[in-house]
């Protein structure tokens, strides 16, 4: 999980363009999308694409995006449990 | 001058240049066109992280717009509705729409999508400075600096506007050009030397466009 | 005061019509215009719903007269641009300055496309011609060349109002004396590029849209054209049928918020509808009804209706969105629902806001799902809001 996280910390700053960001200033639990590091609906959108192409995963219902999206910790949790389901 | 118009600020970006009111503010050999505005945000000590999202054609309008609007323009003296942005180019956003054609062959990215319209870059423009003012993006061949003239005087003189931002942002594979004015009525603040306050005739705007 | 733009001509092409006709025949009739994809060859073609025009590209060309290499964007300018100039009937029109402007986003893009699929494939196959129409501003002059007009062409780009900005600069033009009479409005084909642009920011639905109502999805794509033609009063008087309405206001701003969202208070969509209202002279109360921008979007529609709480509440004019006949046509939203307010006005007709079922429970207002027919329409309020914060409203007032 924890080698997850890191990876899924430097894929978000390169699919989002946040070059002014450093991955260890991402706190695992920090809130993407509140405050934190204000991310929009398009960047909501861009995490969506960045699910299907780097971990084969689809997320169908944008409903569960922001639960999904929380912050990096959330995601990874997401992403194991759906790598489960796929293997 | 009470009623007169003028131009009371420009900004050209042009072949690795950036001139702001004639004088020469940055300069790069860097020939790569998006690498020219990434050294210019960077070097010009701009903070403002939502720029690396942009597309060329929105990166190269706001930053002449910031270099245009920097030192120049009294935010505190017009109401959002009194300053407008009016511009043009003749390649629409070409650069835009080829770079999310390419992502679609793969996976298309909803970020590169935002930016094939060219307005955008007037959006992105007013997000930053809360203007809300009238604004317009046309499509011309070449800079057509009597049609800018006339459809600006007309906002201002009508009370549309007080002040506009107007000007050509052009942006297609390498080639890059923004010629930006700041226009306002009765010439912006008594300091302004007589040497930046110019009136707003479609010869100055030729004149400066050709910098 | 400003010296008056009348309406001399409407032309019209859309998924529920072919010409105004037509399309006033559907809009009575309660009769949408989307369906399942057609004409366009597209991945999505059994999931997406579209509003495609009823015609292909070869019927198009051979009704206008034309090879069918030339570009759907500009074909169906064609058709409604000289639907509106022949309904103007302006006489002695060569001898009076015209102009034509016109709004697309897509440009040549359905040809585009077409010659990439090949090219990609085999980068010596496709047909270069097809990329020559590519760009928005030569659509414009396609079409211009087609009507005969040389004096003034432009063209526009603003995403969603730009066909609505068209035809306030085209009254600017006339008020200054620049032009006496100007063809204004827009056009916009579906093409891939759209489809799949709109569907990754997962703002289509995959039923037939809803706008303004409780549990809306999101947009269905459309593709047409509408102009209007706008004359002088001098070239009013010479006109056989008296112009039966006005270009009474307009207002152009900027939401400032974001990209492609518009903000929760709608405070662009506000400023657009207030400045016009202040343009025209009118009160809120002489708005008979509103033709929303109702795209059936989450966000577009919450925007909308509070923008038309903090304007006009407590009391409300009749409202709908056309979109739930024809779809979003971007590029020709603003000069299709121009034109229909247009009809609004001298059919004394409300058109009704289709599929509405459950009313935003956020308003005290409702839009209208039904037709009203026999009634006094004296002012019309049409509403386009773009991407890129680009939001515009026209006022059309009966003469």
């Amino acid at each position: 999980m924890d080698k997850l996280i890191q990876d899924l910390k430097v894929q978000i700053i390169a699919q989002l363009n946040l070059q002014d960001v450093k991955p260890e200033e991402i706190g695992d639990d920090q809130p993407l999308f509140v405050d934190g590091l204000g991310l929009d609906s398009i960047d909501a959108l861009e995490l969506i694409v960045l699910l299907q192409q780097q971990y084969k995963i689809k997320l169908s219902n944008a409903e569960d995006g922001p639960n999904v999206f929380r912050s990096v910790k959330t995601m990874a949790e997401y992403i194991t449990e759906h790598q489960a389901q796929n293997s | 001058m009470p009623g007169e118009i003028y131009i009371t600020a420009s900004t050209v970006i042009s072949k690795g240049r950036i001139i702001k009111n004639g004088v020469s503010i940055f300069e790069s050999k860097d020939t790569n066109a998006p690498g020219f505005l990434l050294a210019a945000y960077q070097q010009l000590g701009i903070k403002y992280s939502k720029f690396y999202k942009m597309d060329n054609l929105s990166k190269l309008g706001w930053l002449a717009a910031e270099m245009l609007l920097k030192d120049s323009l009294d935010e505190g003296k017009y109401q959002p509705e009194d300053v407008g942005i009016i511009f043009m180019n003749a390649s629409s956003s070409l650069d835009a729409d080829l770079k999310y054609f390419e992502s679609t062959k793969e996976f298309a990215s909803p970020a590169l999508f935002v930016y094939t319209l060219p307005n955008i870059v007037i959006g992105e423009i007013c997000i930053k400075h809360k203007f809300r003012g009238e604004n317009a993006f046309f499509i011309f061949e070449a800079f057509d600096a009597d049609f800018m003239q006339k459809y600006v005087s007309n906002g201002i003189n009508n009370n549309i506007l007080q002040a506009c931002i107007c000007g050509w942002v052009e942006f297609i594979g390498e080639e890059y050009k923004a010629v930006l004015f700041l226009v306002e009525k009765n010439g912006g603040g008594d300091e302004l030397a007589d040497t930046v306050r110019v009136a707003f005739t479609k010869e100055n705007l030729n004149k400066i466009y050709q910098f | 005061m400003n010296a008056p733009v009348f309406i001399a001509g409407v032309g019209a092409i859309s998924a529920i019509g072919n010409n105004v006709g037509e399309c006033l025949a559907a809009l009575e009739q309660e009769q949408a215009g989307m369906g399942e994809m057609m004409y366009l060859q597209s991945v999505h073609g059994k999931t997406l719903p579209v509003a495609e025009v009823k015609l292909n590209n070869e019927k198009l060309a051979q009704l206008l007269g034309l090879p069918a290499v030339i570009s759907r964007t500009a074909m169906l300018s064609m058709m409604a641009a000289k639907e509106a100039l022949h309904n103007a009937a302006i006489p002695g029109l060569t001898s009076l300055r015209t102009g034509f402007i016109s709004a697309n986003t897509v440009g040549g893009m359905d040809r585009t496309e077409k010659f990439f699929a090949e090219f990609l494939l085999d980068n010596k196959k496709g047909k270069l011609r097809d990329v020559l129409h590519h760009e928005c501003g030569y659509i414009t002059e396609l079409v211009a060349d087609y009507l005969g007009i040389r004096n003034y062409v432009s063209t526009i780009s603003t995403a969603c109002s730009s066909s609505a900005n068209s035809i306030f600069y085209g009254a600017r033009l006339i008020r200054n004396d620049i032009l006496d009479v100007v063809v204004a409005g827009g056009t916009d084909a579906l093409t891939k590029f759209t489809l799949n642009g709109f569907n990754t920011l997962m703002i289509l639905d995959q039923e037939f849209c809803k706008p303004f109502d409780e549990n809306r999805k999101g947009l269905n794509l459309g593709e047409g054209a509408g102009y209007v033609v706008l004359v002088s009063e001098r070239v009013a008087a010479t006109l056989q049928h008296a112009p039966a309405c006005k270009l009474a206001g307009y207002c152009n701003a900027n939401d400032a918020y974001h990209q492609t969202a518009s903000s929760p208070d709608g405070t662009g969509s506000y400023l657009a509808m207030k400045g016009a209202l202040e343009r025209s002279g009118l009160e809120i109360t002489d708005i008979d009804y509103i033709n929303l921008h109702g795209t059936g979007t989450q966000n577009n529609d919450i925007a909308e209706g509070t923008a038309i709480k903090r304007l006009f509440g407590p009391l409300y004019p009749k409202m709908s969105s056309t979109k739930s006949y024809t779809g979003h046509t971007l590029g020709a939203s603003g000069g299709l629902e121009a034109v229909f307010s247009a009809l609004s006005i001298r059919e004394r007709m409300i058109f009704p806001n289709l599929r509405l079922q459950t009313p935003m429970k956020d308003f005290p207002f409702i839009p209208e799902t039904t037709l009203i027919k026999n009634v006094h329409v004296n002012n019309v309020l049409s509403n386009s809001f773009g991407f890129g914060g680009n939001c515009s409203s026209l006022i059309f007032s009966k003469t």
